[in-house]
Order: structure tokens, then sequence, then C-alpha cells
């Protein structure tokens, strides 16, 4: 909470972007989160994000859970649609309207304990449909609302405000999406904007289901020693695979040349990914390499950060699969939304 | 600014915000007073209704609130944060005059003279704003304070040349008074016309405040054939307080565009012309005139004609009947500086001149040969910091140090002279100048709560409302700006940013969570790998600073990443939303309290 609503004043030099908005037009109310919060930090950078990418705030969808992470919809972008479900049901909520309306930029956001726990089933589903949705999972390794129980993502060995160890296997969100053929895999640190905007432009921009995992502190119950979700802990176990710079379409690639090697990676939309992986040889296009790159800093206490996998154009998110229209249902005429029980008639011929 | 070279853990040049400079320049309005009055504390006073506690704050440091409330050069305004941020800057002095309208009896509260004297005794020239601080200052320490005053009353150009229109006479006496009353011997009537004799009489120290009192002449053809119809402006408007003049013929001409032209020729439509026009030499952009002024003058219909130099009285059978000009057209060359050329000739038909072109000084009463050296344009010779002549123990401040200045000048220079006389009559070093303190207390009250109203108010600037036209040409002494109404006044003091509240950085508290950085509005805070040169690290940050006269803020490097958290002191609005958004503390609103030192009170400092 605080005191005061954001004064309405803007720095002199304030640029606009294509849309001629600014970029606390992208704001939403003020956060009662705790002061510290990462969550407030990932909203700061969906706001730069989204300004960035010149979103009209009416085409976009927020779509939420319960936790305190999912409290973040209400901070940004206010003008924009919203939808706060029950307790781990974003990832359905959000593929009904991703269905409903393939023009919307759906913004999923979820918790540890919201997507890994309760919802660790809708959440594996979305991620196989491949629906088109970024999908943030603000991780800090405990239930912060119901305050500070050890959530699917807390490491073994990792300890409680009150030094009682975790004895549970963590759940990886990054290794599970994987796995299950997620098309767009990335972990961050609320703490790095420089590594997260870029990344989270790319996932909106990415055509299915951008998994975006970003360790987020709970300043008040998981930010002590002994966590392994602190902002001290992430910032010395961080280690970046792939660094990230988003090129969007009809700008010139001004990107300061790397010594590595770079792989580009075209988006539908004509952006440009350039990605520089910190070490020779990784391959951020290798499904089978990344998931071998994060057991292995796994296994060393690491934690794997940057776009860790990324395949644009080889599989199809849900709606092309299913052959949705292009135009949102609610533009379709009557006609062809409901074709009536002549057509309902002629189809159950077709299965005599 | 004070930069300290090496941060305890990295090779950062570090701010130091021990050095009371660093805060002070950020209450923008403080810094640009030349008296350094604490705006935005008694504006919060005024706020809560404590008049007399707003009335008193500012005296300490201007010593004439109500006289200013009118006619202060308010520096302070252009220099208000707030114009940075909105159109318009905070009414700061128009508020100033709320605190003396609204005051009750504050008489109790005022210094009074020593019961003790300390037996050394001052003279001082003249009874203008700058003698009148001196003895306000020193008639506590126990001086004998004696001053010397050609003309029956205090207050110098405040009284004879400023029209009463803008500062009535009660306002006037009163604050002169207050200092009087302090026990200084006035020797009204008393033209001080040998500086010889005056230091012969064994005063201790002398402390001349005469002035700048000889008006510019315009020695064109024509000139001395009807001198009944030219005058001097300041000569003018002096005849005008004396009851000399009374009346004016229908047209008149005002040449010259500065404050005393605006006053000339508004005056002037006081006492029966009908057609006043104001002529300058060169356009808008060039106006010596303060904007208010310009507005003001304009609002009473005055003419003002730009671009006309004038080149020849007219003069037919012994009466003034115009003023020649030539049309100037002004074009800039290439290294920018301005040529005129002349177009064609002008006559402006017209009763009477008056000439508001700049004052001399004018030291004749000083004799050449008593150690007093003088320089240039035959002004004597001064110490920008003591105030000291060449000869030990005599003093000059005000317009007679430097040429024409203003009243808040007038009493910045009284209080540093008087500083230095202090010092003098102690046998001290006059050169050693007192430093200024500081204080800073903490504003917090509980979680998110703090002991000022940190929410930005969005009202614009309250406009002044004005005598009604055709009453106040009614009589010369009918004030035309009748005052902020108590709405008005309540709603402009929230428009006051709080600069004075400071945001404190403590860099080992920080665990870089960002939130500060994310909260502030106008994007004042950056967490960046140190860079240097500073105008480097300028360019960097959330928003580039680029205002140079602002100061950038530089902390130690930060526990976690070695970084260092930059704050760019431009457009921080005092919100304390970063203080408030801080988990750790790292970030608190503290109160600053400049701490100026006066005469006597050098030693209450650090
Ligand atoms: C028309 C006009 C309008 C102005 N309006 C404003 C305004 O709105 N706001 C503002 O801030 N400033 C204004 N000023 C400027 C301001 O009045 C002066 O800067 C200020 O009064 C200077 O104070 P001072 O104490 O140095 O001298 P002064 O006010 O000039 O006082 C000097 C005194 O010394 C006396 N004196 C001079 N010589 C002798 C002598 N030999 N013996 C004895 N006595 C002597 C004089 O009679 C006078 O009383 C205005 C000036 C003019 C001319
Ligand atoms: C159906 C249901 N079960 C349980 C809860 C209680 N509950 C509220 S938030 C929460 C966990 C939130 O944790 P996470 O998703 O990690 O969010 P955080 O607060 O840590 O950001 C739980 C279990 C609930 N609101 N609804
Ligand atoms: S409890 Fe933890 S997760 Fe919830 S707002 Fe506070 S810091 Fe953030
Ligand atoms: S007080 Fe803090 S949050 Fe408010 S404008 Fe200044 S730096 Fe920004
Ligand atoms: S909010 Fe406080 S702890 Fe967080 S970055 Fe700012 S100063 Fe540091
Ligand atoms: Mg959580």
């Amino acid at each position: 909470m605080s005191s005061i609503a954001k004064p309405p004043v803007f720095h002199p030099s304030a640029r606009t972007n294509a849309l001629g908005l600014r970029l606390r037009d992208y704001e939403g109310g003020m956060s009662t989160l705790c002061a510290g919060c990462g969550h407030d930090s990932v909203t700061a950078a969906l706001i730069q994000a989204a300004w960035e990418l010149s979103i009209s705030p009416e085409i976009a969808a927020k779509m939420s859970g319960i936790g305190c992470s999912a409290k973040t919809t209400a901070y940004f972008m206010k003008q924009s649609h919203g939808f706060n479900s029950v307790h781990g049901r974003m990832p359905s909520v959000t593929t009904g309207a991703a269905a409903a309306n393939r023009q919307l930029v759906c913004i999923g956001i979820s918790g540890d304990g919201d997507s890994l726990s309760i919802g660790l089933g809708q959440m594996c589903h979305a991620v196989r449909r491949n629906v088109n949705m970024l999908y943030v999972l603000e991780n800090n390794g405990v239930y912060g609302l119901t305050k500070g129980q050890f959530s699917a993502s807390a490491d073994i060995g990792s300890t409680s405000r009150k030094g009682v160890p975790n004895q549970m296997a963590p759940i990886d969100p990054v290794l599970l999406a994987l796995s299950l053929g997620a098309t767009f895999v990335a972990r961050s640190f609320s703490g790095d904007k420089q590594q997260l905007v870029p990344i989270l432009k790319a996932g909106i921009t990415h055509r299915g289901l951008a998994l975006v995992d970003v360790i987020s502190p709970c300043v008040t119950f998981n930010n002590h020693e002994g966590s392994t979700k602190s902002y001290a802990h992430t910032r010395t176990h961080e280690v970046e695979a792939v660094a990230t710079d988003f090129v969007p379409l009809k700008h010139a690639i001004d990107i300061a040349p790397s010594n590595g090697a770079v792989i580009d990676v075209s988006m539908h939309d004509g952006s440009l990914l350039r990605l520089r992986p910190a070490t020779a040889g990784y391959d951020p296009t290798d499904r089978a390499a990344a998931y071998a790159h994060v057991r292995a800093c796994q296994a060393r206490g690491e934690i794997a950060t940057g776009l860790l996998f990324v395949d644009e154009g080889s599989s199809q998110e849900m709606c092309d699969e299913l052959k949705l229209p292009a135009e949102p249902l609610h533009d379709l005429p009557f006609e062809r939304l409901c074709p009536g029980s002549r057509a309902l008639d002629e189809l159950m011929e077709r299965y005599r | 600014m004070p930069l300290s070279p090496v941060s305890r853990w990295l090779d950062v040049a570090v701010t130091d915000v021990s050095n009371p400079d660093y805060y002070h320049k950020v209450v923008d309005c403080q810094w640009a007073c030349p008296a350094h009055t604490d705006v935005p504390g008694y504006l919060r006073l005024i706020a809560l209704g404590r008049y007399d506690d707003a009335y008193m704050l500012n005296r300490e440091s201007n010593v004439f609130p109500g006289i200013l409330g009118r006619t202060c050069d308010r520096p302070c305004e252009p220099a208000c944060r707030r114009g940075r941020l909105d159109e318009k800057p905070v009414a700061i002095c128009r508020l100033k005059r709320v605190a003396a309208d609204r005051r009750g009896d504050i008489t109790d509260r005022l210094p009074t003279g020593a019961a003790e004297k300390n037996g050394k005794r001052i003279a001082c020239v003249g009874a203008g704003p700058a003698s009148l601080t001196v003895a306000n200052d020193l008639l506590p320490l126990g001086y004998d304070v004696t001053i010397f005053e050609q003309t029956p009353k205090p207050g110098g150009l405040m009284r004879f040349n400023i029209p009463a229109f803008r500062l009535p006479v009660q306002v006037l006496d009163e604050e002169c008074d207050y200092v009087i009353r302090m026990g200084a011997e006035m020797r009204y009537d008393t033209p001080i016309t040998s500086m010889k004799g005056l230091l012969d009489e064994g005063y201790d120290a002398v402390f001349v405040g005469s002035g700048a009192p000889k008006g510019k002449e315009l020695n064109l053809p024509g000139r001395w054939d009807a001198p009944d119809q030219v005058h001097i402006g300041i000569e003018w408007l002096a005849n005008i307080h004396f009851g000399h003049v009374t009346r004016l013929e229908p047209r008149v001409l005002i040449i010259g565009v500065g404050n005393t032209a605006m006053d000339c020729c508004r005056s002037a439509k006081r006492l029966g012309a009908t057609d006043v026009k104001v002529v300058a030499r060169r356009g808008r952009q060039h106006f010596k005139a303060s904007q208010w002024e310009l507005e003001d003058a304009e609002e009473e219909q005055i003419e003002i004609i730009e671009n006309h130099q004038p080149s020849r009285f007219v003069v037919e059978d012994g009466r003034l009947t115009g003023l020649e000009f030539d049309v100037l057209e002004w074009t800039e060359d290439e290294s920018g500086r301005q040529r005129s050329t002349v177009l064609r000739k002008e006559i402006i038909p017209t009763d009477a001149v008056i000439l508001a072109i700049g004052q001399d000084n004018a030291f004749p009463w000083i004799e050449r040969d008593i150690g007093i050296a003088f320089g240039e344009w035959e002004m004597p010779v001064v110490d920008r910091e003591t105030f000291q002549s060449t000869r030990e123990g005599v003093f000059f401040g005000g317009d007679a140090a430097w040429g024409p200045e203003n009243i808040i000048w007038a009493v910045a220079h009284g209080h540093q002279a008087a500083i230095s006389i202090h010092a003098y009559c102690e046998g001290r070093d006059v050169a050693e100048r007192p430093p200024r303190g500081m204080t800073l207390s903490s504003v917090k009250m509980g979680m998110q709560s703090w002991a000022y109203d940190n929410d930005y108010e969005t009202a614009k600037r309250q406009k002044m409302t004005h005598e009604d036209l055709t009453t106040r040409f009614a009589d010369i002494g009918i004030e035309v700006e009748l005052g902020f109404t108590p709405e008005q006044a309540a709603r402009e003091v929230r428009r006051c940013l709080n600069c004075d509240i400071q945001t404190h950085f403590t860099a080992p508290l920080c665990i870089e969570c960002d939130a500060c950085v994310d909260v502030c509005p106008t994007r004042c805070l950056t967490i960046t790998p140190y860079v240097s040169p500073i105008d480097e690290l300028r360019q960097l940050l959330s928003a580039p600073a680029l205002n140079l006269d602002q100061e950038v803020y530089v902390s130690h490097a930060l526990p976690q990443t070695r970084r260092v958290m930059v704050k760019d002191e431009d457009v921080c609005v005092h919100c304390g939303l970063c203080a408030e958004r801080c988990p750790t503390a790292a970030w608190d609103m503290m109160l600053f309290d400049l701490k100026l030192p006066y005469a006597g009170q050098e030693m209450a400092i650090r």
C-alpha cells in the first residue's frame, strides 16, 4: 500500500510510442503488495514491454488466478480487459478467451502456487495446446498471499523464515514446459529488467504459448538467508545462458556486435530475435540441449536464466490447429456463427 | 556539487550530502532567494493556519514580509520546481503577503534591543532596507545604531518611489517601525554631506546604505528647451510621493521599459493622464520590466511601443509638443549580435516626457582622499563577501554597493554586512565567513505516514484579483492587488512540492529490489553500474538528466551488485513514494533545515 496515488505529473521529456501514448499511460492502479515485492518489478517490466511494443490497451486481456501474483493484473494497463479467475484456473479461462477472439493479446499472470499446485494440470494442458499467450509465472517459492507456506517450486533444503528446511523435490516449470512441448521457454529475474523486458516482448510477439518463469522474491516471507529465492541468492546463483535482443519490425538491426555466435530468429510478425548464447555451442532452438543445460545448472545449484528455448514456426498455436476463423467470434455474422438446424442435420447425416 | 573522492567499496565519486549546499540547492526557491528564505517551511505554516509563525519565519531572513509580499522581485518564482512540471510556479510572493495580512499581533515575538549595551557605536547612512536590516541584526547584540536619513521618513525608495497603489503606506510604516523601535537612533532630515566629517565622529563602524539615487539623463537636442515638461522618473515618482506633483497633462510618453517605467506609467494614469505610452528601443523579449508588471500596465490600457529610439525633443514656442524617434529594425549578424537600422523618423505628440532609463550611483559626499577607493564608473570598490570598502570599518550594501538591485538583495547585503561589522568590532577577521549549517530529521510518523502532506495538488496557479478598473484610479493610494482569498491561499500553498523534505539514501540498507525506481512518477531514480564522468552517467539514467543546473546524486556502491543508486534532482516531486515503497527504509524522507549564520549567531551553527 502507499498513502497516495501516483502524482499525475510526467517527466518533461517523456516520450510517446507509435500510438502517441506515454509509458505511464500503460500503468494501472497503485500496488497493494508489500513494499519491495518482486511482483511489482515484473509489473514495471510488463508496462515497459507493452509500451515499447505499442500494444493498443483495448486489445490486451490480462488474466490471472489467485495469489499476490494474481493481483499484478490490476497494476498495469488499466484500460485493458481483465479476468481474475478461481485459484489455478487462469490457463483454462485464457484458453477460452484466446479461442473466442484471436486478435486479443493474452497476458496470463500466475504464481508458483497457482500454477504448480492447484493449477498444475491447467498449466500443462495450456502448454500442450500451445495457446497463443504470454504465460508469466511469478515464482517466489512460497504462497505469499496465505503467509508464506512452501510452494511446489521450493528447493530441497531451502528454509522457511523460521528456519525449517523444505524436504520435497521441487517442480521446475521450465523443465516441465520443455518436456510438454512448449514452444517458448524462458527464465528471468524481477531484479534484472535488462534481461526481463526483451524476453517479455519476445514472449508477447511469439505465436503460441510463451512461458516465462520469473524469479520474483517475496520480501516478506522468503527473502531471508537460507532461502533460495531471495534477491541475494538469485543474484549470486543466476547464470544467463542466452542474452536476448528484440528488434521490432521495420527497425534497422543496430545491436552491438558480440564476440560469440549469434542466432537470429524471425518472428511471425516480421520482428527479429537476436540471441547471444553466453557459452559457445548453446543452441536455444535445440529442446534436448536446453533441457540438459537446465538440469546441469540445477545439479550445480545454479539458476539457468535467459530465453532458453524457442521454436517459432514449426508448430501451430491452438487456434490454427482448430482452424478457427481469423476474426473474433463476436464479429462473425450470425449465420456463420450459428449455421442453423439444417446445417446440423447435414452434419449428423455424415455420421450415419 | 561536493563529491567525496572514494566510496567505501568502490572507486565511486559519491555525493557528499553532509555539505549543506547539496540539499539547499534542491530547495530551488530557497537557493534562488538572496536572503534564502525558508519558503516551503512558511507555506506549510500557512496551510496549518499558523500565520504568525509563517510571518516570523519569513522575518528571520527577509525582515520585511509584508512589504516583500507585495513588491519582491521574486527570483524564487522562476526557480520554483513546480514551474518545471506545471505551467506556472507557486505564487510564493503573494503567499508571503497572506502570512503578513493574516497575522495577529506578533509584536511581543519581535527581537528587542539589548538591555545591556556593548559600547560600540555604528553609523548607517540612509534609512532604506539595507540600513534597516543592519540595524535589525545589530541592535539585539547591544550596538548603538544611528541612522542618518536625508528625508523625513524611513524606507528609502520603498517609500518615495514604489507607488502606494502597490505598497500601502501603513504596511511600510509598520515594518520599518519594528526595526526602529528596537532602539535605532533616527536622524531624519539629516543628509550626510561629508564622509570625513562622519568618520571624525568616532563611530566604530560605518555602513553606507544610501542607495543609487540618481536617474539617468537623456541629453538629446531640445532636452533643455522646455525643462518643465521633461521629468526624471525616480525624481518624478518621489515628487508625487511628497505631494509636489498632483496632476498631469493628458498625453504622456515614458521612455524606457524597466520596472521604474511601469511605476511611472501607472502613476501617470492616476494623475489624470489619459493617453499614456511607454516607448522601448528594442523588442518585447528584451524588456527589463518583470512580466507581471507589464501585464498589470497593459491591463490599465497603457500602450507599449517597441523599436523606437528617441532622437529629438520637439519644442514649439517654448512648449514641448512631441518627441521625435528613429523607428528601428533589429537584425542579428553572424556573430549573434543585434544590429539596428533606421527605417524612418516618427514624431509622437505629447505634453510630457518621463525618462525611466536607469539609475546611477552618486557619492559626491564621499571624499576621495580618505582611503575609500573608487573604481570604474565612480563606484566604490567593495568586497563581494565582506561588503567592506578599501577602508577598514566602512561597509557598503544595498544599491549603494554595486548599483540598483532590489529590496531582497538590499536585505541580504544588510545581513552579511552586519556579520562583518560584528566581526570587525570584535576584532575578528571579516574575511572569515561563518559557515552555513543544516539539520536533517526524519518526517516518518509510521508506515506510509508522514509529517507532511505528500499528495499532489493538481490545481493551477491561483489568479490574483485586482481592484476594479474604474475604482482603482480614484486615488493613487488604492491598492490594486486584493490579495488571495482564504480558499485561494489554501489551494496555492498545496501546490508547493515541499522540496525541503529531502529524499535521503542509505546505501548499505538497499537490497536492489527496484521498487523505488519503478514507483517514481517522474523517473528520477536509476540503479546502474557506476560510470564516470558524471556527464556520461547523466545520459544513462531512466530519463536522461539533461538539466545541467540541477544536481545528480550518486550513492556509495550497493551491497549486492556494487552498482550505484543515482537520483536526478531535476523533477523530483518529493512525493515520498520511493520511501513508501522501499522495504528497508534505504530511502527516507528527511526535513532539511538550513541554518543561516546571522550576526551574533555565527557560533550556534554546527
Ligand atoms: C521606481 C522604482 C520601483 C521599484 N520597485 C521595486 C519593487 O517593486 N521591488 C523591489 O524589490 N525593488 C524595487 N525597486 C528597487 C528598490 O527600491 C531598491 O533596490 C531598494 O530600495 C534599495 O535599498 P537601499 O537600502 O540600498 O537604498 P534606498 O532604498 O535607495 O535607500 C537609500 C536611503 O538613503 C537616503 N540617502 C541617500 N543619500 C544620503 C545621504 N547622503 N545622507 C542621508 N541619507 C541619504 C535616501 O534618502 C534613502 O532613504 C524599485 C526602484 C525604483 C526606482
Ligand atoms: C480453491 C482455493 N484454494 C486455496 C486458496 C488459498 N490460496 C490463496 S493464494 C494461494 C497460493 C498463492 O500462491 P502463489 O500462486 O505462489 O502466489 P503468491 O502469493 O506467492 O504470489 C492459496 C493456496 C484459494 N484462494 N482458493
Ligand atoms: S506477501 Fe510476498 S508475494 Fe505477497 S505481496 Fe508481500 S512480498 Fe509480495
Ligand atoms: S520523492 Fe521519490 S518517488 Fe517521489 S518524485 Fe522524488 S524520487 Fe520520485
Ligand atoms: S526500494 Fe529501497 S531497497 Fe528497493 S531498490 Fe529502492 S532503495 Fe533499494
Ligand atoms: Mg508464490
